[in-house]
């Protein structure tokens, strides 16, 4: 039996039939991570000793009959979470020694749930980027072309997920680095409303776009992990009060009479043509299963892009402050002063791409210059967030490409920040609203990659989409096809 | 022609909660080195922040002490700098928006005269650590567990004209967050501390450009720095110079102030809203529960004791500048006439404890002590004189009143015979003092009560002495 291909509830149904144990499914894992990861470069850490450890507690568990729907199952963390007693990088050299004395609160709930964790996974330098080249421990290479980035910022997550390392992982999600990956990667992710998951311990890139949540091979079990990862946290203070739901029990209801808007803007110049081909077959589908749709507007979304960069950045420059040199990270050697420390420790640590949106964020929030960057854009943020309001007063769900193309060759956008930027073009708007939106596959390009296609809900609708992919995917077997890769290629 | 002298001032007062303002961290003062941590105030990454609602309430007692306007919705915002001693590299602190907007308090100058002083408006922030560089070689230390303590940054209109104003509005201050139990007051310690915005004006012309003075840890040493930098701008402006806007740090050793940092050297803190947390939202139902809570204020306090113990204005003011001292006052008062309970509290034991360097927490004698001692002054069980011999015994020494009394026989002599023997004594053994008096001269009835006290150990009823004196004097041989 192939374990590596089996959805969580399959691996669950195995253990209780006792087919294998935890161990020997985490050991499986282990051995297909080994053989694989040197070409993949998904993870950044694999904790094999902890993982060992936690399987066969999971066994223990699991022997007394504790029946919890995760208990014994394996996954792995972006390495943004921060994980307690062992190493938390970020992506980053700033990180690279970091080990956390405390763990997030997603982790925990994990843990609690008798999950298996097998390592933490690469990522985009604190999470900035879309093609996971920014990561201080090399890029991650796409599962379908090893040539091609896997999207980012969680693009370990999606690589691995999609290689079948673990079946499900964790990711965040600031202005598309759960979706964009998940599309160019051939799985399934949701970017959960904002104040679904605790970023308690998630390291912050701009607190208020960041959103954890889960990346897998279907709507299934993302449903299954979002189920455990959402919940209220007194720890974080615009963690919502009622976080928490239960995302497997409206799963199967029926598509018939669902309203889905199209919006014109995310079919206009600069979208690939089989992209556009492949969604608009999955609309097709959706049509078929019951839905009705119609074309929506989004004016604003257009003006996503410029907005979210300049509010990430400002959030990040602050944010990013206490990686000084003086606590817990790297630590510029032989400095003159207290400014030397700072600069050179700061220079030296963060990447070319960190320190581009320091400086752009330290600009727009400078006296002078606040008004017309920051505070535009927090207007402009208001008139996004009221687009999205008028168009769930007429659908339920908005339905588009997650990316303008394809997975990209790696380096073919390094040289052009902006052509990058615009990888998010269709992700950004859901997080400056705050709404919940999910890429799943929608078929594949001539040359062999996946294709993923968003569906956008409107506040706490995170149900509702899970529902919709739910049922697309029981029609459709997009979200069954899987990489073919040889271990020991590099 | 004069010169206007114009201050505001810009008071730190630390907070008293248990924990602190982000964190559950305790707040206590003196513990081994961050000791008092944990990933919120050590800034971790990941870690959030979550506001403490203790310190919310208490910056609602102020505001509403000080009759402020009190923001239904407040934001928290943060003021980026690096420092070894911030670990976040930012503050989290109220920009736009504080939790308390404007309010007044009345001060009482020495002369009488009242003056109200605009509070321009109070905000929560939290503190940062400490740096230490003594006990380091090369390098400096850093404690992080001041990091997060709760304060309430309390800044005034520029409405004082002079060093007295100024210090009236920081005593006054002072009192009231003592009287509110919202700040420990102790300004050694730091938990409330004062920063001066000083400037000189023609009278009638707009306000000249300003020094800070920061730093300013007691009452006296706001005064002498202000003292100091008004000479200081003086001297700059008539000899034809203009004012640097900068901030200077008083200097107590040298008296003096020196430039910190200019304006062109200042930090632009990029203050912006805190996207960790929400906006402050006070309801109708938290501000009435607080209101409920609050204790009687200095003023209401000053009235009532003016009505209800007969006392003067000024004997009001002092007794109600602590509450400890009222309330210590009240102890002392209750039962005895309230001028002299007012005169014992204001005078022999307000000297003794200066004398002796404490405050009135530390009063060695109780107040229903001293309302005993007094009592026993009332109904002539002692004299005055013999009661200020025994408080300063009972202050140093400790004991009680009437075994004091008892023991070493100062019960006061009432009885009319034995005290005519003595002054009849007096009067024969001074011949040329009785002539002198019945000559007219009036002031020697002093001598003679004098002589009599002298003659009766202090203990002859000071009354009856008098009395007695007056009627043998005049009576001739």
């Amino acid at each position: 039996m192939d374990l590596h291909h089996l959805s969580l509830r399959q691996l669950r149904e195995g253990l209780h039939n006792k087919d294998f144990s935890a161990l020997e499914l985490t050991e499986t894992l282990l051995q297909r991570i080994r053989a694989l990861n040197p070409q993949l470069n998904a993870f950044i850490t694999v904790t094999e000793a902890a993982a060992l450890e936690s399987a066969t507690q999971a066994d223990a568990r699991l022997a007394k009959g504790e029946a919890g729907a995760l208990l014994g199952l394996p996954m792995a963390h972006k390495d943004i979470f921060c994980t307690a007693d062992l190493p938390t990088t970020c992506g980053s050299k700033m990180l690279e020694n970091f080990v956390a004395p405390y763990s997030a609160t997603v982790v925990e709930r994990l843990a609690a749930a008798g999950m298996v964790m097998l390592g933490k996974l690469n990522m985009d330098e604190f999470a900035m980027g879309s093609s996971n080249e920014t990561s201080y421990f090399g890029p991650v290479r796409n599962p379908w072309n090893v040539d091609m980035v896997p999207g980012g910022s969680s693009g370990g997550s999606a690589a691995a997920v999609a290689a079948g390392l673990v079946p499900v992982a964790t990711g965040t999600d600031t202005g598309g680095s759960i979706r964009q990956p998940a599309a160019l990667c051939g799985i399934t992710g949701i970017k959960p409303t904002y104040g679904r998951v605790s970023r308690y311990g998630m390291i912050a890139f701009a607190s208020s776009l960041d959103q954890g949540g889960p990346m897998a091979r279907s709507a299934e079990d993302c449903a299954l992990l979002l189920d455990a990862m959402a919940a209220h946290d007194p720890r974080d203070s615009t963690s919502h009060p009622a976080a928490a739901s239960d995302f497997l029990r409206g799963l199967d209801r029926p598509l018939q009479g669902l309203r889905v808007g199209v919006p014109e803007e995310f079919f206009g110049e600069g979208l690939d043509p089989e992209v556009a081909a492949a969604v608009q077959s999955g609309i097709d589908q959706l049509a078929k299963q019951g839905a009705s749709i119609q074309s929506i507007r989004l004016p604003n979304n257009p003006h996503a892009v410029s907005t979210y960069y300049v509010l990430a950045p400002a959030e990040a420059s602050s944010n990013l402050s206490r990686f000084d040199g003086v606590r817990y990270t790297h630590r510029s050697q032989a400095v003159e002063n207290l400014d030397d420390l700072y600069r050179k420790s700061r220079y030296e640590g963060f990447g070319a791409e960190v320190r581009r949106r320091i400086l752009v964020g330290t600009y727009v929030l400078s006296a002078g210059y606040y008004d017309a960057y920051y505070l535009k854009a927090q207007q402009v943020r208001s008139l996004i967030r009221e687009d999205f309001r008028r168009a769930f007063a007429e659908v339920d769900v908005i339905v588009g490409p997650t990316t303008p193309s394809p997975a990209f060759g790696l380096g073919a956008k390094n040289a052009d920040p902006i052509s990058m930027y615009l990888a998010d073009i269709y992700t950004i708007a859901v997080n400056l609203a705050g709404i919940p939106a999910l890429s799943l596959p929608c078929g594949f390009t001539r040359s062999g990659l996946p294709i993923g296609m968003q569906l956008m809900g409107d506040y706490f609708a995170d149900d509702l989409l899970l529902n919709v992919a739910h049922r697309y995917q029981q029609e459709t077997d997009w979200h069954l096809a899987r990489p073919t890769l040889q271990a020991g290629e590099a | 022609m004069d010169w206007e002298v114009v201050i505001g001032l810009e008071v730190h007062a630390q907070l008293n909660t248990a924990t602190k303002i982000f964190c559950g961290c305790s707040t206590a003062f003196g513990a081994e080195p961050n000791s008092h941590t944990c990933p919120v105030c050590l800034a971790m990454p990941g870690a959030l922040p979550v506001l403490n609602a203790a310190a919310v309430d208490k910056a609602i007692a102020l505001g509403l002490a000080i009759g402020a306007q009190l923001n239904r919705k407040s934001i928290f915002a943060r003021k980026n700098y690096f420092y070894p001693d911030l670990p976040k590299g930012y503050q989290i602190s109220q920009y736009e928006l504080p939790v308390v907007g404007q309010g007044q308090l009345m001060v009482q100058m020495a002369d009488g005269t009242e003056k109200v002083i605009g509070v321009t408006r109070a905000h929560l922030e939290e503190d940062a650590g400490k740096s230490l560089h003594e006990a380091f070689v090369g390098q400096s230390g850093i404690d992080l567990n001041r990091a997060g303590t709760p304060l309430l940054e309390i800044v005034s209109e520029p409405d004082m004209r002079s060093s007295a104003e100024a210090v009236a509005y920081l005593k006054k201050l002072h009192a009231l967050v003592r009287y509110l139990e919202i700040c420990d007051g102790n300004m050694q310690e730091g938990s409330f501390r004062c920063d001066a915005n000083v400037s000189l004006r023609r009278p009638g012309a707009p306000f000249g450009t300003r020094a800070e003075i920061k730093n300013l840890n007691s009452f006296r040493f706001l005064e002498k720095a202000i003292e100091y930098e008004i000479l200081r701008q003086k001297d700059i402006l008539e000899s034809g110079g203009s004012i640097v806007q900068e901030t200077r740090l008083y200097d107590a050793n040298r008296d003096e102030t020196r430039s910190m940092r200019s304006k062109e050297e200042a930090n632009d803190y990029r203050y912006f809203p805190d996207p960790d947390l929400l906006p402050l939202v006070l309801d109708e139902a938290r501000i009435e529960k607080v209101r409920q809570g609050l204790p009687e204020l200095p003023d209401a306090k000053r009235a009532r004791f003016m009505d209800q113990y007969q006392l003067s204005a000024y004997d009001a003011g002092v007794l109600t500048a602590s509450r400890d001292l009222a309330d210590y006052f009240e102890v002392v008062a209750d039962g005895v006439e309230g001028k002299l309970a007012a005169n014992w509290v204001m005078g022999d034991l307000l000297g003794a404890l200066n004398k002796a360097g404490i405050e009135i927490q530390e009063c060695p004698v109780p107040a229903d002590k001293l309302r005993l001692l007094v009592q026993r002054i009332e109904d002539k069980t002692i004299s005055g004189k013999i009661a200020k011999d025994i408080f300063e015994e009972i202050f140093h020494q400790g004991g009680e009143v009437d075994a004091i009394i008892d023991s070493r026989g100062l019960r006061q002599i009432t009885d009319v015979t034995a005290i005519a023997v003595m002054v009849d004594a007096i009067i024969s053994a001074n011949p040329q003092q009785v002539a002198g008096y019945r000559a007219g001269k009036d002031k020697l009835l002093g001598f003679f009560v004098g002589q009599v006290m002298k003659a009766s150990q202090g203990k002859a009823n000071p009354d009856q002495v008098n009395a007695l004196l007056l009627e043998r004097l005049q009576k001739p041989d």
